[in-house]
This record gives structure tokens, C-alpha cells and sequence, in this order.
């Protein structure tokens, strides 16, 4: 029996002592990544991407999602398509390229031919075959087990049993309407992806991505940044709240000094920033009235979606995903989200909000990558060194956006994820 | 104005990477224009795209530039304190032509970094506008366009590539 299979539980609570720790085991175990193989990335609702990804028929994306190879195609008829990008012949993955517009797919091994929805079309030496050959569901390309949407964010996910995304997302719906609201015409994808890795376990984004904690400290040199910039703060306080969302999501809804591109003026963004955000504001405030308007605009969101999607509506808004290659490693992916509808201002400013302090050459996620890496690093002492305290705020009738209540929700439904007796 | 051969370019390019590997950024921001801008697009953008409506990794004006120049020299940069230890190889340089007073440069590198018994590749293309003058140049534009699909080991662009 391995060390894991000795566990039943990787957590030490105890609320009456506000005691609640991690077992540093968790980040380095091989048979815990392959618990959390089967147990979490093949039961859960999984981030595909987002339906402006793919603006008109023929478009798609391949992405790699839960382990797998996925094609996600607009078919000719507008639908939205996710097949396991896999021929039925032999095996090959049917499309190479990461993006494009097609008009079919074709696998290039023996030549077989797919219709942007994975229908066979042809195949050379068709007459060798069956008959009915291509009307068996068993010549195209399969479908992924379960495919729904929310405002726009796709999901899969490989358990065909598993309940509708809607009642999986829960409470985080309400959340993905305050940030989709801000956009009068619906939110879209801008161009470019970053890709990058991190030496770590993949559950340290999971925490460091809804951490209020690390900033002043990890985040100095950003902060000082913000400083020297002339006018890139608002006279606002950081304060704010945490919420456990249920089934491991959970979300920080603070107030921060940065400026926010819908709709926290800053004094750098001048005049003519100010025209444009108060145009945005009173848009917020006919459509919905001051207070959900003011949610919008002025507060910030690091919502959590469980496993791994984080949607940070911040100085900018990001779409973070990540996957474990190894207990030690990760792939991250991200990108950036906006109203469709955007002025070129607002769109450049956002931009330039994202970089400063967003992404693997930001002056803050280098920082982070930094810190992460240094954690998988202490983890080397796990086995005498073995504990992870994340207690902060515990017993708190209203946590605050630095305690550590969101950490403890999304640890609390994993450890339910990896260690559930089968039925 | 006098003709400028390749030479002159490479040695600037050469010096350029020295200033780099030597952690003196200070000096090397001085050979921005006031106007710079540096620039290291995400990997699946077009060579030409700009940053005002496509993601990138960098796309710093001269102010950023400078700031994070700062930030790089300060210990509370974590992700380079203490300083990685860098290689800059510059090759392939080609003058692309000369518009007015500008030259428009391109060169290929190879870059390493080595931090913690790890040791990171980063390659590609560095386009440059220079602007000569004073019998050197100085750096209008460098755009950095990596080879690599993301930053998939390397992780991050902590350091100025």
C-alpha cells in the first residue's frame, strides 16, 4: 500500500482551535495527481472556452483540457462544437493547427475528411467499406461527453452522468452576470493567449489566484509601481469580503485603488478617460440602477470556479486556466476579456492595465511564478516539514478579502474530491 | 547621411547584450529614445500586431521601460532577486532598411538564463528601429518575437530579453 492509499483525508481541522492545515504531501504525491486524475479532472465541469473565441462558422481552436486533445469548432450552421480531436480510423489527431478557419477537417494519415461538426464526409477507397459505413455514429469524430455554456464560457466535461453546468455553477453564475454586465453587447476574447508554466504544483495557482494576502508583501514592487506612476490611484481603501460559493468555488469582492477601465477613473486617464467612464457608468446606471452599477464598476472579483478557472474581473479581466504535467508542474493558459463594444481608448488602457501587472512579463505574476516555485521548493521538507496553515480569519462572522476562507472552501470540496469512498 | 555598415550595428547589439548580462540596466535603459517603446507580443499574434488591441507579454512605453528597470534592480523583485544569471547571444543581424534617419535592424537570439539549478532558453527574432547619431544609435523600438509556442518551460519573462 502506498502513502496514499494509508490517507484518508489531507486536511487536520479543528474549528473550536481555528486550526485548519494542508498536508504538504498533497503538492508532491504521484498517486495524489492520479486521484486528482480520475477524481477531479474526469468528474468535473471543465473550462473549453469562450463562444468569441470562435466568431464565425468554420473557426476553431485545439486545446488540451483535462488531459485530453480537444477541437472546438463553429459548424456551418453556427453551432458550437467540441470533439475529441482524434481520427475514428487510426488515431491520429484529425487538426494540427492551434487556431484557424477551415471548411472541413481533414486527417491527413489516410486522407479521411470531416465536416465541421466531426460528420465523416469521405474516405479514399470509400467502395472497400460497408455500405452504410458512413451513416455508423462510429465513423465521426466523437463528441465530447458533456458540452454546455454560461454567458458565453463553454464547459465539457468527461463524465456523461454528471449534473447540468448551471446547477454546477450554482451561485457562481450570479457573479459571471456581474462581470459579463458590464458589457452592453456581450464580452469577447481579445487576441493572443499567453502560455506559459510554472515549476509547481498546480494547486498553488489554485490558492495564490484567489489570495488577498500575498499582495503587499509578493506584490511590493507593483505597488510601488502604482506609486511613481503620477495619478495611477484612486483615493479608494482596500477593503472587501470573501465567499465560500459551494462545491469549491468561492470569490473576493473588494474595493482596490487601481484604476478600473469599467468604471474607476484615475487621474493619469485624464480627461478624456474620465468622459469615457462616466458614458460607461450612466449606461451601467440606466440598465441597472445604482447599486448592482456601483457592484460593477467599482468593485473587484477573483472568482474561483473549481478546479482550475479563474475569471478576474481586476484592474482588467483575465480567464486563467492551468493544468498539472507533474506534481511539480504546470501549463498555464490565459487570456484577456472585454466588452465587445469598447472604445479604442478603453480597449488600450485595459490592455496597458493587464500588462502592468498581469502575465509572465507583468510586474507582479513573475512574482508570483517566484513565490510558487519557492513553495514546491519548501515542499522538498515535506516529510518532516509537513503541514500547510491556511487558518487565517477562521471563526470571522464576515472574513475579509485577506483571510484565507476561500482557500479553505476550495481545499475542504478537493479533499471531498480525492478521498470520497466509491459507492 | 553616411553610409552605415553592418558592423557598426552588430557592435552596438553586442554592447547592448553586454549591458544586460552585466545586470548595468540603468545604462542600458539610456539607450532608448524618449519615445521608446519595447515590446515582446504573445507567441500566437501576428508579427505586426499591436498591443493597443492584441494581448502581449510586454508592451512597455518609455515610462514602463524605465519602471521596470527600477523594479528589476530592487530586491523586493522577487522573481530576479537574487539576479539570474544571463547569456545574450546576438546573430543574424541584418540591416532591413533605412527610412529617413531610422534603421530598421533585425537579428536572431538566443538567450539564457540560469537561476536555482535551473537553466531556461528563451530564442526568436529582435526587430529594432535605431536611430544612429553621435557614431552610435539609439534603440527607437525593439520588438522581441519569441519562437517558442508561449513560455512553455520557461514561465516568465523576468528578465529584459
Amino acid at each position: 500500500m502506498n502513502a496514499f492509499q494509508r490517507m484518508n483525508t489531507a486536511l487536520m481541522i479543528d474549528e473550536s482551535r481555528k486550526i485548519f492545515k494542508v498536508s504538504r504531501q498533497a503538492f508532491v504525491d504521484p498517486d495524489i495527481l492520479e486521484a486528482e486524475r480520475t477524481q477531479i479532472f474526469d468528474k468535473c465541469w471543465l473550462y473549453l472556452g469562450h463562444s468569441s473565441e470562435l466568431a464565425k462558422p468554420g473557426d476553431f481552436v485545439t486545446r488540451q483540457v483535462g488531459g485530453r486533445n480537444i477541437l472546438f469548432a463553429r459548424d456551418g450552421k453556427g453551432n458550437l462544437k467540441a470533439m475529441l480531436n482524434t481520427c475514428p480510423h487510426r488515431g491520429a489527431q484529425v487538426c494540427r493547427e492551434k487556431h484557424g478557419s477551415a471548411k472541413s477537417f481533414q486527417c491527413f494519415y489516410h486522407g479521411w475528411v470531416f465536416g465541421l461538426d466531426g460528420t465523416l464526409r469521405s474516405q479514399p477507397g470509400e467502395t472497400s467499406y460497408a455500405e452504410d459505413f458512413k451513416e455508423r455514429s462510429t465513423s465521426n469524430m466523437q463528441q465530447v461527453p458533456r458540452f454546455e455554456s454560461y454567458r458565453d464560457f463553454n464547459f465539457i466535461c468527461f463524465d456523461k452522468d454528471v449534473e447540468s453546468l448551471s446547477d454546477y455553477l450554482g451561485p457562481v453564475r450570479e457573479y459571471l452576470d456581474v462581470i459579463c454586465d458590464q458589457a452592453e453587447t456581450g464580452m469577447t476574447i481579445v487576441g493572443g493567449t499567453q502560455e506559459y508554466s510554472m515549476r509547481a504544483n498546480w494547486k498553488l495557482l489554485t490558492e495564490n489566484s484567489i489570495d488577498g494576502y500575498h499582495a503587499l508583501t509578493t506584490h511590493a514592487t507593483y505597488l510601488d509601481y502604482l506609486k511613481s506612476a503620477t495619478g495611477a490611484l484612486a483615493q479608494v481603501a482596500f477593503e472587501g469580503s470573501a465567499r465560500d460559493l459551494g462545491k469549491g468555488h468561492a470569490v473576493l469582492e473588494y474595493k482596490a485603488p487601481w484604476g478600473r477601465p469599467v468604471a474607476q477613473w484615475i487621474p493619469s486617464w485624464g480627461e478624456e478617460g474620465k468622459r469615457e467612464l462616466s458614458r460607461l457608468y450612466d449606461g451601467l446606471l440606466k440598465r441597472f440602477g445604482k447599486e448592482r452599477a456601483d457592484r460593477i464598476a467599482t468593485f473587484n472579483r477573483n472568482l474561483f470556479i473549481f478546479p482550475n478557472l479563474v475569471i478576474n474581473d481586476i484592474m482588467a479581466v483575465t480567464v486563467r486556466t492551468y493544468y498539472p504535467a507533474a506534481p511539480d508542474f504546470m501549463n498555464i493558459s490565459a487570456w484577456a476579456l472585454a466588452p465587445r463594444e469598447e472604445t479604442e481608448w478603453a480597449r488600450k488602457y485595459r490592455l496597458f492595465n493587464f500588462l502592468e501587472f498581469l502575465g509572465p512579463g507583468g510586474f507582479a505574476t513573475p512574482d508570483d511564478v517566484e513565490a510558487l516555485e519557492q513553495c514546491q521548493r519548501g515542499f522538498r521538507n515535506s516529510a518532516e516539514a509537513q503541514w500547510n496553515d491556511i487558518s487565517k480569519g477562521m471563526g470571522k462572522e464576515n472574513p475579509s478579502y485577506d483571510d484565507e476562507l476561500q482557500m479553505r472552501a476550495f481545499w475542504s470540496n478537493w479533499n471531498e474530491h480525492v478521498f470520497r469512498v466509491p459507492a | 547621411m553616411q553610409a552605415i555598415a553592418r558592423t557598426d550595428v552588430e557592435d552596438f547589439l553586442f554592447a547592448e547584450a553586454e549591458l544586460l548580462d552585466e545586470w548595468r540596466l540603468p545604462e542600458w535603459l539610456e539607450l532608448f529614445t524618449d519615445d521608446a517603446i519595447y515590446y515582446v507580443p504573445a507567441t500566437d499574434l501576428a508579427v505586426d500586431a499591436s498591443p493597443d488591441n492584441n494581448l502581449f507579454y510586454v508592451a512597455d512605453d518609455r515610462f514602463r521601460l524605465s519602471e521596470r528597470v527600477k523594479r528589476l534592480m530592487k530586491r523586493t523583485a522577487h522573481a530576479e532577486f537574487p539576479h539570474s544569471r544571463t547569456r545574450h547571444l546576438v546573430s543574424n543581424v541584418r540591416i532591413r532598411k533605412q527610412i529617413g534617419d531610422e534603421l530598421e535592424v533585425s537579428s536572431a537570439f538566443i538567450t539564457y538564463r540560469t537561476k536555482d539549478a535551473v537553466t531556461d532558453t528563451y530564442f526568436g527574432s529582435n526587430r529594432y528601429r535605431l536611430v544612429p547619431g553621435g557614431g552610435t544609435f539609439r534603440i527607437k523600438e525593439k520588438r522581441c518575437l519569441l519562437d517558442s509556442e508561449g513560455l512553455r518551460a520557461q514561465g516568465r519573462v523576468s528578465i529584459i530579453l
